[in-house]
């Protein structure tokens, strides 16, 4: 079983849970951006938590499955359609053999997750299937997909019917997603501290075009240190903020590199992550205070969540099953 | 605790060790052996080591600690247990030794005579000072693969470009500051470049992958004759 790339969209990669193990030689995490998403698509289709998912960022691909598969579509609200019968995301979809799947601009929200069941047939380097577009390997040759690409799918558990068959229950996103404008974060202190410390909280912050799988860029206020000295180069992670000495700070995402020597003005908290993910150039985004045992209660309020969401989806069947 | 470093949170899931804010190579002498010491029996929890020059990254996986009341307690206790014996002691440090053939000059070292001229020396002798010395890795970064390498020639450093090329080759061994460093991938890049390796530094299919490893040492030798294949 395989899928066609017919048409391969602004920037479609293949993702899994990331890269690690290996950020002392400089390899960064890579991975998806919005892990909370992506594990839903997975578990809607009854992959392991860890499959491998193609992201989308913004604008879609066109994909043709040789063999009749079954499907979710998740993360950003995007223009989904198969031999042009509309579709929505956040649910079980079957496709019967020769579907073709036309996935349009991402309406709300920068990236949507397609989790196909049994997953990518894609070998793991170094440990992991995630496509690093900056070192240019894992994924697909560490690229983006192109037209004319051919993704093998692996054998699903799942007898299929060869039929289109859209499961009428979802998954409703909410509160861990919710689109709303400005986009609220939570960050915690970093160990440089601002000149105005309220000042990263005050105002709202635009996200810059420049922003991609590396980084957001962020316009607002300019911001000053309350020691602007030089910095030695130190370790980085994936949600730390840096400043740069044109006071515009930069959100660290999942292709972060591994070491920097700007200024760690904060660092946004993990539960927020699948948000951040979401934020299109344009976007308006608040950056609130957060102590630690509130990032981690938040944490632990999204695990329990996903936990009772896995239950639903276990507990009913999709229709072509019970037949 | 023998070792002398502060403990600093870096964000929710990784602590920070910082043993000074310098960039000299007996201290981070003492972090490539510490990372060596906390890798030798490594909980499964702890997903990645990361040193750079003065401090060290422990990264953790916080759907391993999920059960933990507070993760990076858990860490910062799991290190107290594991710091209070006599580890990290700079001979402790492993590293292999690596000599790196370069081509200086020419089409492969733009920025030779720019460098010589900062320093007030001429270009050969340039050369001999950059093979002369024995660098550390110090850490790799930037890019997968990417040495930072200390312990050159005060005189040579030289500040970055103003503006950073958009496409430095493979290979290229550039000056950044009081550093130097070879970029593995074609790539944009900053440094002042002198010359070119044709040694591959990081192949991702290659076990392992990067030929450098933080804490190992390393020698430039001069290499004349027809240009290596292209990259």
């Amino acid at each position: 079983m395989s899928v066609l790339v017919i048409s391969a969209g602004l920037q479609t990669t293949i993702q899994d849970r990331g890269r690690f193990g290996y950020r002392h030689l400089g390899v960064g995490s890579a991975g998806v951006l919005d892990p909370f998403s992506s594990l839903i698509a997975n578990r809607l289709v009854g992959n392991a938590d860890g499959a491998a998912v193609i992201e989308i960022c913004l604008g879609g691909p066109t994909l043709q499955f040789t063999e009749a598969a079954r499907i979710a579509l998740c993360g950003a609200q995007i223009e989904a359609s198969a031999n042009d019968r509309e579709l929505p995301g956040w649910r079980r979809v079957d496709l019967a053999e020769g579907s073709v799947l036309k996935l349009g601009a991402c309406r709300r929200g920068a990236r949507a997750y397609l989790a196909v069941a049994g997953g990518f047939d894609i070998a793991p380097v170094l440990g992991s299937r995630s496509t690093d577009l900056r070192g240019g390997f894992g994924g697909l040759d560490g690229r983006a997909l192109a037209a004319g690409d051919v993704l093998a799918i692996k054998a699903s558990d799942h007898r299929l019917q060869n039929r289109f068959e859209v499961d009428r229950r979802w998954i409703d996103p909410a509160p861990d997603l919710d689109f709303i404008q400005p986009t609220e974060v939570r960050v915690l202190a970093g160990r440089d501290a601002l000149r105005e410390s309220q000042q990263l909280h005050a105002g709202e912050w635009q996200i810059d075009a420049a922003s991609n799988r590396q980084g957001l860029r962020l316009q607002g206020p300019r911001l000053a240190l309350a020691d602007p000295g030089e910095r030695v180069s130190e370790p980085v992670m994936p949600g730390t903020l840096q400043l740069p000495p044109d006071g515009q700070p930069i959100l660290l995402l999942a292709d972060a590199q591994t070491h920097g020597g700007y200024p760690r003005i904060a660092h946004a908290i993990a539960a927020d992550l699948p948000r951040l993910a979401q934020l299109r150039p344009g976007d308006c985004l608040r950056l609130l205070p957060c102590t630690r045992a509130d990032a981690q209660r938040l944490l632990d309020d999204r695990r329990q969540r996903l936990a009772r969401m896995a239950i639903a989806i276990d507990q009913v069947p999709a229709r072509s099953e019970l037949r | 605790m023998s070792t002398g470093f502060a403990i600093e949170e870096l964000g929710e899931n990784a602590l920070l060790l910082r043993f000074g804010d310098s960039l000299d190579a007996a201290t981070n002498a003492r972090v490539h052996a510490l990372a060596a010491d906390l890798a030798r029996d490594r909980p499964d929890w702890l997903l990645d080591i990361v040193p750079a020059f003065a401090t060290l990254a422990l990264c953790v996986d916080l759907e391993a600690l999920a059960g933990a009341s507070e993760p990076l307690a858990a860490v910062r206790r799991w290190l107290a247990a594991r710091a209070a014996g006599d580890i990290g002691k700079p001979q402790d440090a492993p590293g292999r030794h690596h000599l790196i053939p370069v081509r200086y000059g020419g089409s492969e070292g733009p920025d030779l005579e720019a460098v010589a001229r900062h320093a007030g020396i001429d270009p050969g002798e340039l050369i001999r000072r950059h093979t002369h010395a024995t660098y550390r890795v110090a850490m790799l970064g930037f890019a997968a693969g990417f040495p930072y390498l200390i312990g050159m020639d005060p005189q040579l450093a030289m500040p970055r470009r103003d503006t950073p090329r958009t496409d430095v080759a493979a290979g290229s061994v550039g000056i950044g500051g009081a550093q130097t460093g070879i970029y593995p991938r074609r790539g944009p890049g900053g440094w002042q470049i002198i010359g070119r390796t044709g040694v591959e530094l990081f192949d991702a299919m290659r076990d392992p992958p990067a030929l450098l490893e933080p804490g190992d040492s390393v020698r430039f030798v001069p290499e004349t004759g027809p240009t290596g294949p292209q990259r």
